[in-house]
C-alpha cells in the first residue's frame, strides 16, 4: 500500500456543545474517487469543510501530502472546493471565472486565459467562455464550477453535494461525466452526497457516515454486499434485518436462533452473542431450486410494486414475532397480494452484523 | 356618478402635483425674466440673468465648492458605509444589533443638531471653519444612509461566492475589491448618488461649518438677503437642474439594471 495522499487523523468537531464529528480517521489515496455518504446531520459536510479549511476542527489533524494543514487557510491548501450552489462570480465571464485562481497566483493574462479555455474544453464548454454565469443552465454552471476548481491543479478536489441542485435525469448524466473527468485528470476527488445510488455510481471508495462517525468504508460492491453495520446495511440499498442470538459455534460455522428458526451460516462470533442478519432483497427468492437453499418459512405477501425490470415484494413472516421481508423477484414471477409463499435464501447471502 | 368620481380623482391628482411643482415652475420661469424683478408680469424669455449668475465669480466658485464637497463627502461615505456593512454582515460581534443601530442613529437626528455639535467640537479642537469641515459634516449625515442601503444588499448567497474566491487564493482585500464590491455595485452606485444629492443642496451644516469659501446653498442664501433678483432664480434653476440630472442617472443606471 502506497502512502495515502491525505490523512484525516482523529478529527472531532463540536458546534458549541453539539458534537458533529466524533473521532473520525480516514485516509484518502491519490487518484481515487472517494465518496462520503450519509444522511443529513451525519457530519459529512462538516468533515469536507474541515478538509477544505473552512472550519478548524476542535480536535485532530489534517495532513495533505505529508504537510499538516489543520490550521492553514483555504487559500494556502492544495485543495479546492466545488460548492453545492456553485458560487460562481456573477459579474465575471465564464472564462474569467475559471481563470480566477490562476489570476490570484499571479499568472499572466494570456497564459491563464489559455489554461481556462483548455479546462473549459475538458468540460465541453469552450464555446461558452464569454457568457455570464446567469446565461447558463444548471448543469453548465456545475461544469464551470468544476473547471474553475480544477484549473489550479489541486491535490484534492472537494465536492459538496455538487449534483444536489440538479434534476434526477441531469444528475445521472452529470455523474457519468464527473466520473470520466476524474479519470482523465487523475486528481483525488472527495465527494459528499446523501444519495446512495450516486455514491455507488461514482465511488472507487465509499465512506458511510452516521451521527458523526464513519460506520463503513470500502469499495461500493463490498459495502453493499458485506456491510459492516446495521446502518450501512439499511442506508446503502435495502435490507431485511433479522435479530438473533448465536447458540452454537462449530469451527467457522455458526448456528443462530432467529424468529425464522435456527439458521446455519459461515462466520465468526461468540457463543451467546446477540447479532443481526441482513439479507439483500435480490438474495431472497420464492422458490427453492438448488440444494443449499435455506428455508426461511412462509410469509404473507402484503405489498407488491412493479418497478419495470423487477417486482418489489413486501411480505410478513408467519413466525412469532413476525418479520417484515423485502424481496426482489423477476417480472415473470406469479405473486399476488394476500397469497402465502415460501421464502428461501443461500446461507452465504446472510450478512452477519455484530454489534 | 362614476364619471364624477373619476373627475374628482383627476382634479385631486392635478392639484396635488401643482402644489408640489408650482414653486419650482415659478422659480424656473422667472429665471428667464427680462426685467430687474422676479415678479409678474413675465417679460422674457431672456438669458440675461444666467449670464449674470455664471459671470459672478462668487457664485461659480461656490458651485465648484459644492460639487467638490458633494463628490468627496459621498466617496468617503460610500467607502466607510461599505466597509462597515461588510464588517456587520460577515463577522459576528458582541452587541452587533446595538452597534448597527448606533451607526444608523444619525439618520434620526436633525441636521441642525449635527451641525451645532460639530461646530462645538471643531471649535474645541481648533479645526477651522472650512469646506473640509462641511464635507466632514456631510459624511456624518450620509454615512448612515450609505450603510443602510449597502447593508440591506448583503445576502447569505454571497458568502459562498466570497468563500470560493478565498479558496482559489484571494486574500481579504482581493475578495473585497474583486468580488464583494463588484457584486454590490448597484447598491454602491445608488448610495453614492443619493448622498451626492443630499450633500448638493444641504444648507444648515454647510452654513454653520464654512466661513469664506462656502457652498452654493449658503451663497444663494446670502444673495437672497440683499433682496429678490432673477439672478437667484437663475442659479437656483441650475441647482435644480443638476439635482434632476443626478436623480435621472440614478434611475436609469440602477433601476433599469434591476429590471433586466
Amino acid at each position: 500500500m502506497t502512502e495515502p495522499l491525505a490523512v484525516i487523523r482523529n478529527v472531532s468537531h463540536r458546534f458549541g456543545t453539539v458534537s458533529v464529528l466524533d473521532d473520525v480517521s480516514l485516509n484518502i489515496a491519490a487518484g481515487r474517487f472517494t465518496v462520503l455518504l450519509g444522511p443529513s446531520g451525519s457530519g459529512k459536510t462538516t468533515l469536507l469543510s474541515i478538509v477544505g479549511g473552512f472550519l478548524i476542527p476542535t480536535e485532530g489533524q489534517i495532513l495533505i501530502a505529508g504537510v499538516d494543514c489543520t490550521h492553514m487557510p483555504p487559500a494556502q491548501r492544495p485543495t479546492t472546493t466545488v460548492f453545492q450552489d456553485y458560487a460562481l462570480f456573477p459579474h465575471m465571464s465564464v472564462a474569467a471565472n475559471v481563470a480566477f485562481g490562476l489570476r490570484m497566483r499571479g499568472i499572466r493574462r494570456r497564459t491563464r486565459r489559455a489554461a481556462a479555455i483548455e479546462m473549459l474544453g475538458l468540460v465541453g464548454l469552450e464555446h461558452m467562455a464569454e457568457k455570464r454565469p446567469h446565461q447558463l443552465s444548471g448543469g453548465q454552471r456545475q461544469r464551470v464550477a468544476l473547471a474553475r476548481a480544477l484549473v489550479v491543479e489541486p491535490q484534492v478536489l472537494l465536492l459538496d453535494e455538487p449534483l444536489g441542485a440538479l434534476d434526477l435525469k441531469l444528475r445521472r448524466q452529470m455523474q457519468d461525466e464527473l466520473k470520466s473527468i476524474q479519470k482523465r485528470v487523475g486528481t483525488a476527488f472527495l465527494h459528499v452526497t446523501h444519495d446512495q445510488e450516486e455514491a455507488m455510481a461514482l465511488a472507487d471508495e465509499v465512506v458511510v457516515m452516521n451521527q458523526g462517525r464513519i460506520v463503513d468504508w470500502g469499495a461500493p460492491e463490498k459495502v453493499y454486499s458485506r456491510p459492516r453495520t446495521r446502518f450501512s446495511a439499511s442506508f446503502m440499498g435495502e435490507s431485511t434485518l433479522l435479530e438473533g442470538k448465536v447458540v452454537e459455534v462449530d469451527g467457522d460455522q455458526l448456528i443462530i436462533a432467529t424468529s425464522l428458526g435456527r439458521l446455519t451460516l459461515p462466520g465468526r462470533a461468540a457463543q451467546g452473542e446477540h447479532v443481526a442478519l441482513a439479507i439483500r432483497p435480490e438474495r431472497l427468492t420464492l422458490r427453492s431450486t438448488r440444494d443449499a437453499w435455506l428455508h426461511l418459512g412462509r410469509a404473507l405477501v402484503t405489498d407488491l410494486v412493479f418497478q419495470g425490470s423487477f417486482k418489489r415484494v413486501t411480505a410478513v413472516s408467519e413466525s412469532v414475532p413476525p418479520v417484515e421481508l423485502v424481496i426482489r423477484v423477476g417480472t415473470d414471477e406469479q405473486v399476488t397480494v394476500g397469497a402465502r409463499a415460501d421464502i428461501y435464501c443461500k446461507p452465504a447471502d446472510l450478512i452477519l452484523l455484530r454489534n | 356618478m362614476q364619471k364624477l368620481g373619476r373627475a374628482a380623482t383627476v382634479t385631486y391628482a392635478l392639484l396635488l402635483y401643482a402644489f408640489i411643482f408650482f414653486p419650482v415652475i415659478v422659480l424656473v420661469l422667472f429665471s428667464f425674466q427680462g426685467s430687474l424683478f422676479p415678479v409678474p408680469p413675465f417679460n422674457g424669455p431672456s438669458l440675461r440673468w444666467y449670464r449674470a449668475a455664471l459671470g459672478d465669480e462668487r457664485l461659480t466658485s461656490a458651485l465648484v465648492n459644492s460639487l467638490l464637497v458633494a463628490v468627496s463627502s459621498s466617496i468617503v461615505s460610500v467607502l466607510l458605509g461599505f466597509l462597515a456593512a461588510y464588517g456587520f454582515a460577515r463577522y459576528r460581534l458582541r452587541g452587533t444589533a446595538f452597534f448597527r443601530g448606533l451607526i444608523t442613529a444619525p439618520l434620526s437626528v436633525s441636521y441642525l443638531i449635527i451641525g451645532m455639535g460639530l461646530l462645538i467640537l471643531f471649535n474645541g479642537t481648533g479645526v477651522p471653519k472650512s469646506l473640509t469641515a462641511a464635507a466632514i459634516g456631510h459624511v456624518v449625515i450620509n454615512l448612515p444612509l450609505c450603510f443602510a442601503i449597502i447593508y440591506s444588499q448583503f445576502g447569505e448567497h454571497q458568502v459562498n461566492i466570497e468563500r470560493a474566491a478565498r479558496d482559489l487564493g484571494a486574500n481579504d482585500w482581493q475578495v473585497l475589491i474583486l468580488i464583494t464590491a463588484p457584486i454590490l455595485w448597484p447598491a454602491l452606485f445608488a448610495s453614492f448618488f443619493l448622498s451626492m444629492t443630499f450633500s448638493w443642496d444641504e444648507f444648515v451644516i454647510a452654513f454653520l461649518l464654512t466661513r469664506f469659501d462656502t457652498t452654493l446653498p449658503v451663497e444663494i442664501w446670502s444673495l437672497l438677503r440683499s433682496g429678490l433678483s432673477p439672478k437667484t432664480n437663475a442659479i437656483g434653476s441650475v441647482v435644480f437642474g443638476i439635482s434632476v440630472i443626478m436623480v435621472l442617472v440614478l434611475e436609469l443606471v440602477v433601476l433599469r439594471r434591476r429590471k433586466s
